[in-house]
Parts: C-alpha cells; structure tokens; sequence
C-alpha cells in the first residue's frame, strides 16, 4: 500500500502492528494520533449537540425539545468542546508530534507520562460521557453555584469528575512540553532558534501548568459542596457563591490562551513557510507568547462585571483586559509584515491562515468590546458574548488547528491530500462560519440573551441564517474527515518536504522514523531560514 | 548539550538511562525540573484552598477564632514534630544514597515511612474525635458551642477537613512512594551514580511537610493569645 520508496525504510507507523502497540506506545507521534483520533470523536460529538441547538433556535417558540433539554444540550456542548477538544486540540496533537522533533529530540522527557495523560483524558472523557447518557447536565460548562452544587438535579458530580481528571491530563502535558523544552534541545538549538510553534507550546505549557490546579481545587470544593453541603458556596450557610467565579476564571480565563496560544503558534509557522520569508519581528512574536501567558492570568475579572464586584476592581480589570490586547495585536501586525513582499502562495494551509488572522482580528476586537464596563453591562450574558468567544475558539483555534492538520499531513501520514478538495472545504468553512456566528453579532446587540430556546419573533431572521451557516459550517467539517481517510490509501506520496519549508521536521523523513532522527541534528543557522532549504532543494 | 556518541555508549548505567536521553546527567535535570515543576501545580493546587481560607476568615474573624481553639493544639503540634523529624530522615535517606551507602537508605526510609505513618495515625485519631464532638460538616447535628451564625463554624470545619484532608491524601501518596523506595533499595538499585528517585521523592516529602507547617498555624493558632 505504500510505494516502494517508502516502505524500504522503517517509520513510526510500521514500527509496531496491532492495537497493543498502539495502546502501550511510549511515542510521542503514536500518542499524538491517538489524542487526534479522541478528539475527533469528541468534536463530532460536540458538533451534534451544536446542530441540537442551531435546529431548535431556527423557530422563535420552543418547539423540538423542552427548556431542560436544551440546557442539557448548549451545556454539553460547551463542556465537550471545551475540555475535551479545544483544551487539548493542538497541543496534544500537533504539539505532541511535532514540539520534539523541531526541536531535535528523540521524544518528549516523559513519554510514559505522555501516555498516561492520553489515558487520563479518555478516563475522563468516560466520565463525562456516562453523564451525557445517563441524563446529561444542564450547568453550563461554567458550573456556576449555587445552582451547580444546591439546585441543578442533573449528573453534575459525574461531569465535574471527569472535568476534573482531564485536567490532570492537561497539566502533564504543559509539564511535558515545559521539561523537554528546557532540557531537550538539540546542540545549537539555542531559545531564540525555535521555531514560533515551540514558544507558543511552551507559553501555553506554562498557563497549564499553573492555571489547571485551581480549576482542579475548585471542582473539588464544588465536589464536596454538592455532596456533603459543606457551606462554602452556599449563601444559606454564609458562603459565597462568587467565590466559586473567582476560582473558575482564574482558570478559565487563562483557558482560553491555552486554546488560542497553540494556534497562534501554527499560524507563524504557515505564514512563514507560504510567504518564504523568515517571521517578521520573530522575538516579539515569542516574546508575545509569553506576555500574552502573563498577563492572561490578571484579566478574570471581567467575566464578573455583573457579579457583585467592586466598580474599581472592575477598572483594574478592564484596564488590563485591554492592556492582554496589545500582545495579540503584536502577533497579528508582525503576521501580516511578514507577508510583505514576500513570495506568497496558497495553498491550503495559508487559506486557513488568513482566516485564522481576518476572524482572530474581529473576535479580539470584539473582546475589547466586552472589556468596557460600560458597554459590557448591555452585552452580557448576550448572543454578543457567544459571537465573540466563537469568533476566536472557532475562528481563531479551529482554523489554526485545521490549517496545521493540513501543513503536517503529509508529514504525519507521509501523504498528501487532495488540493482541490481541501480548497474547497477550507472556503465552505469560512463561509459557514461567518454566516454562522456574524449574525450572532447583531442577535446580541440587540438584545437576544445566551441560554434561552425561544425568542421574540423579530429574531428569527438572524436566526435562521446562524442555523444555515452551522449546516454549511458541517459539511466544510465533513469532507477533510473524509479526504483525509481517503489519502491514507489514496493521496500522492508527500517526501520529506513538500512545501520546501524550514524546520527540523522537515528535514527528517515523511513519515518520521520511531525517534525521529537517524543522527541527532546540529543546528547553526536561526529559525525561518530558506537560505538553506534553497540550497538543499536545489 | 547532546553527546551523541553517549547514546547507548559504554560510559552510562545501560540500565538507568532511557532512549530519549543522550546522558544520565539530561535524564537526571529533567526528572528534577519535572517534580519541580509538579510541586509548582501543588501550590496552584493547595493555593485555592488556602485563597478560600483566607477570605472567609477575613470575613469571619471570630468565628474562626473560636472554632480554632476548639482543635487540639497539642496533638496538631505532636504531629508537626512528627513530620518535621521525617523531613530530617527522608534528608538522611537522600545523602544515604548520594554516598551510596545501601544498609543507610533503607533504614532512612524506614524510618521516613514510619513517621508518616505516625502523622496519619494521629491525623485520624483527631478527625474521629470530630466526629464524636458533632464537629464535621455537612452533618445536620453540626454543632460548635458559643458560636454564631453555625454556618460559619461549618465552613471554618470545612475548610479544616478540606486542606487536612487534601494533605493527608499526599501523605499517603508518600507513603506510597516511600514504600516503593524501601523495596527497590532493598533490592540495590539506588547508587551514588542513580539515585534521582530518592532524591525527587525527597523533593515530594519536603514540599507536603511544607504545606502541614503552614496548615498548622493557621488551622490551630489562630488565637492562643487569648488563653483559651
């Protein structure tokens, strides 16, 4: 099935057969795959409960299903995508495979870590699911108390333990990336040779590390809450429930850096590669990663404008909920610099890197929307609020994390995918999207709160066109499910670099042999350099 | 730095040097960043609890004071005893090992083990007697003598059986750990050359006498002053 070429030399794939080896691999690629393979299921998962609420809310009365029901559905939703696709999207895919071998190493430092935190996740994906099937839960996936630990009768507990579990696997990942990275580089892999995707990873690393034990702390006093009514979120008792949204935004809101960060990261890579220019401003680019990874940890606030909190905390934290702005803004400016003059082709990837920096740019503008005290109090709890989140989950990480599946395909699989088609769905999707979430925008704006299934019937216009968007927005997600199968047997043999891309993953073959590299690289030229892919492809 | 020619050489313990390192010097840095790094997740992890402790007593200041009292000071300051004495042995038992004496270790160890054991005796010993005296929380014949509102003595409770809770669970991880040390002593695998389990287990054990020497003050101390 693989063309002779190929097949004379051994790689990651036919270096084990059967589902043991697979199950019990201590390689960062398996793992890697295993972790795509999961999350996949998890995102289709996730998407059905999405189609759930874009069918009901195509009717401005309740209809399809009842208000519990649709709770259950946009809290499922929420929490499947959340932390179970997009927390571990990137990093435990791309950034599995790809963070050693960029950085010359034969794998990360704990690879039996690396499959336990593989487990941890299926473990506590098990969880969740058994409390979608047993009857669901119908929280949010913010497990705001009181309601949460005194009022909801759902599978509450269920949920938050295996919340609580995959966090566990998203801590040993960052601690992973953060050891390997210091103490794994290859000789003359200094930190500013990296290539951007590492920073990002190491960034993000450094949020997962310090951020997901509170979140940790917090379910279980949520835990104990519920249970045993212990009295720390409950008013009754002298408890304070907004407690309970101090603990979880302090992690969740670092959380969504942990989802966008790792995009960010791809998206340096493929707009270097396409424009064959090295990344305009590369130590700002890093330095960002980390700002972004600093300063995120002193923005929560502003989730709780409207909750009780004192009007100058709520300054401070609008004050620096603009000031996270700037590193991101960075980013996008030194992004686009790089694009001058430089010799750009597009190809799929870069597809989604445009789209990557045209939907980041409006979700982050419309963050800063949300940070104004002012205009937040109209937008809160509003359609606005899920646009822009979407905007930057969606638009901005999914895109990434689709761009990149699309870059390293042939690097993974050892084949390509076919163009034309990828192309295609790689515009159905931002079609989709935008048709999708923009009218989100307005619905919000105008004053259509989150969380409800029926709505005045001057909304439906707006409505119905989200619910056409999602369905143009599945197909787009469809057909690379499919195209990618379909290159596993069928798609042309890819070399070891396709795209005539710098990097040390492109210097190793397609796909990489068990530890990546027949000799250990040294490296003596920084990162993005074509020079000398120039010289070696000529 | 890589040595390639190290890999799989004749210089390092064929034994103690896994495929992705190049030296046992890499292999050993990494194992320590990484429990550096998980005892920094410990902190972020203990640090809620003690961010909920600190709020509430702010809020309550009384209450707390009281409750306090109600805790009995001298077994909580048997039990730091007890943990700081096998913070000293677990030391003991690293150096034991950095000299590579094997008989030590084990004894070391044995001796770590027992004290923690000890601790955990104590520990529920004391919880018990909670019980006894209407003290846990969450239970409707809650009761704290002389105090209101009992809401608050429950969450000062709370928070008691939370963070001694939490505590006692990485107690008994540790004993876990220190277990799987003495039998793998036993058998020789710790040399002056590999020894980093001892030595990372040693980082786990200080850092969870740590958080006791914290939790002791502040669950037990609040307000001797008083003479109560």
């Amino acid at each position: 099935m693989i063309t002779a070429a190929v097949q004379q030399r051994e790689n990651y794939l036919t270096a084990g057969h059967g589902l043991k080896s697979w199950l019990l691999t201590k390689d960062h690629k398996r793992i890697a795959l295993l972790y795509f393979f999961t999350i996949t299921v998890f995102f289709f998962l996730g998407g059905v409960f999405a189609s759930m609420i874009r069918l009901e809310l195509i009717t401005p009365q309740g209809d399809l299903m009842s208000s519990d029901t649709y709770n259950k559905m946009f809290t499922m939703h929420g929490i499947i995508m959340v932390f179970f696709f997009l927390v571990p999207s990137i990093p435990a895919t791309l950034g599995n495979f790809f963070l050693p071998i960029m950085i010359g190493a034969r794998d990360l430092a704990f690879p039996r870590i690396n499959l336990l935190s593989w487990y941890l996740l299926v473990i506590g994906g098990g969880f969740a699911l058994f409390a979608m099937f047993a009857g669901g839960v119908d929280t949010g996936w913010t497990f705001y108390t009181p309601y949460s630990t005194t009022y909801s009768n759902t599978w509450v507990l269920a949920t938050a333990v295996g919340v609580f579990i995959a966090g566990f696997s998203s801590i040993l990942t960052g601690l992973n990336f953060i050891v390997t990275v210091h103490r794994m580089r290859a000789p003359g892999m200094t930190w500013f040779r990296m290539p951007l995707f590492v920073w990002a990873n190491y960034a993000t690393a450094l949020i997962q590390v310090l951020g997901t034990p509170v979140l940790a702390v917090t379910l279980v006093l949520v835990f104990a809450e519920r249970a045993l009514h212990i009295g720390i979120f409950d008013p009754a008792l002298g408890g304070d429930p907004v407690l309970f949204q101090h603990l979880f935004w302090f992690y969740s809101h670092p959380a969504v850096y942990i989802m966008v960060l790792p995009g960010m990261g791809v998206i340096s890579e493929l707009i270097s590669t396409f424009s064959r220019k090295p990344v305009y401003g590369y130590s700002f680019i890093a330095a960002s990663s980390l700002a972004i990874a600093i300063i995120g940890f002193l923005v929560w606030g502003h989730h709780l404008f409207v909750s009780t909190q004192s009007v100058y905390a709520g300054m401070v934290f609008s004050f620096l909920s603009y000031f996270v702005a700037i590193p991101s803004a960075i980013k996008v400016f030194n992004w686009t610099a790089t694009l001058y003059k430089g010799s750009i082709s597009f190809e799929t990837p870069m597809l989604y890197a445009f789209g990557f920096i045209g939907l980041f740019t409006i979700g982050g503008l419309t963050g800063l929307f949300l940070a104004s005290l002012g205009l937040d109090v109209h937008v809160t709890d509003t359609y606005f609020v899920i646009a822009h989140f979407h905007y930057v989950m969606v638009g901005g990480t999914i895109m990434a994390y689709l761009g990149g599946i699309h870059y390293w395909w042939p690097k993974m699989t050892g084949r390509m995918y076919p163009d034309g088609w990828a192309k295609l769905s790689a515009g159905i999707i931002f079609l989709g999207f935008n048709l999708t979430f923009f009218p989100q925008f307005i619905l919000g704006y105008m004053g259509m709160p989150r969380r409800y299934h029926a709505y005045p019937d001057e909304f439906q216009v707006l409505h119905v066109l989200s619910s056409a968007g999602a369905s143009v927005l599945a197909i787009g997600y469809l057909l690379p499910a499919i195209y990618f199968a379909w290159s596993l047997k069928y798609g042309p043999v890819a070399g070891p670099n396709p795209w005539g891309a710098t990097g040390l993953e492109w210097k190793t073959d397609s796909p990489p042999p068990t530890h990546n590299f027949d000799e250990i690289p040294v490296v003596n030229h920084e990162a993005y350099d074509y020079t000398s892919v120039e010289a070696e492809l000529a | 730095m890589h040595k390639a020619e190290s890999h799989g050489g004749a210089a390092v313990h064929p034994l103690a040097l896994r495929e992705q390192f190049d030296t046992v010097e890499q292999q050993r840095d990494c194992s320590t960043l990484g429990m550096w790094i998980f005892l920094i997740t410990e902190v972020m992890f203990f640090g809620g609890m003690f961010l909920a402790y600190s709020i509430y007593r702010t809020k309550y200041p009384e209450v707390f004071a009281v409750a306090s009292t109600s805790l009995n000071v001298y077994i909580g300051a048997t039990n730091t005893v007890v943990l700081l004495c096998s913070s000293f042995t677990m030391v003991m038992a690293v150096r034991a090992s950095a000299l590579g004496k094997q008989k030590a270790i084990v004894g070391w160890l044995l001796m770590t083990l027992l004290f923690g054991l000890t601790f955990l005796g104590v520990k529920a010993f004391e919880w018990n007697e909670k019980f006894e005296l209407h003290h846990v929380p969450g239970f409707a014949n809650f009761h704290l003598a002389g105090v209101e509102p009992q809401g608050a003595a429950q969450i000062f409770f709370a928070l008691y059986f939370c963070m001694t809770g939490l505590h006692a669970l990485h107690m008994v991880v540790g004993v876990g750990l220190l277990s799987w040390l003495v039998w793998q002593a036993r058998r020789g695998k710790y040399t002056s050359e590999y020894m980093t389990p001892v030595d990372i287990s040693g980082l786990y054990w200080h850092f969870v006498d740590i958080v006791w020497i914290f939790l002791f003050p502040l669950l037990y101390l609040i307000d001797r002053h008083l003479g109560k």
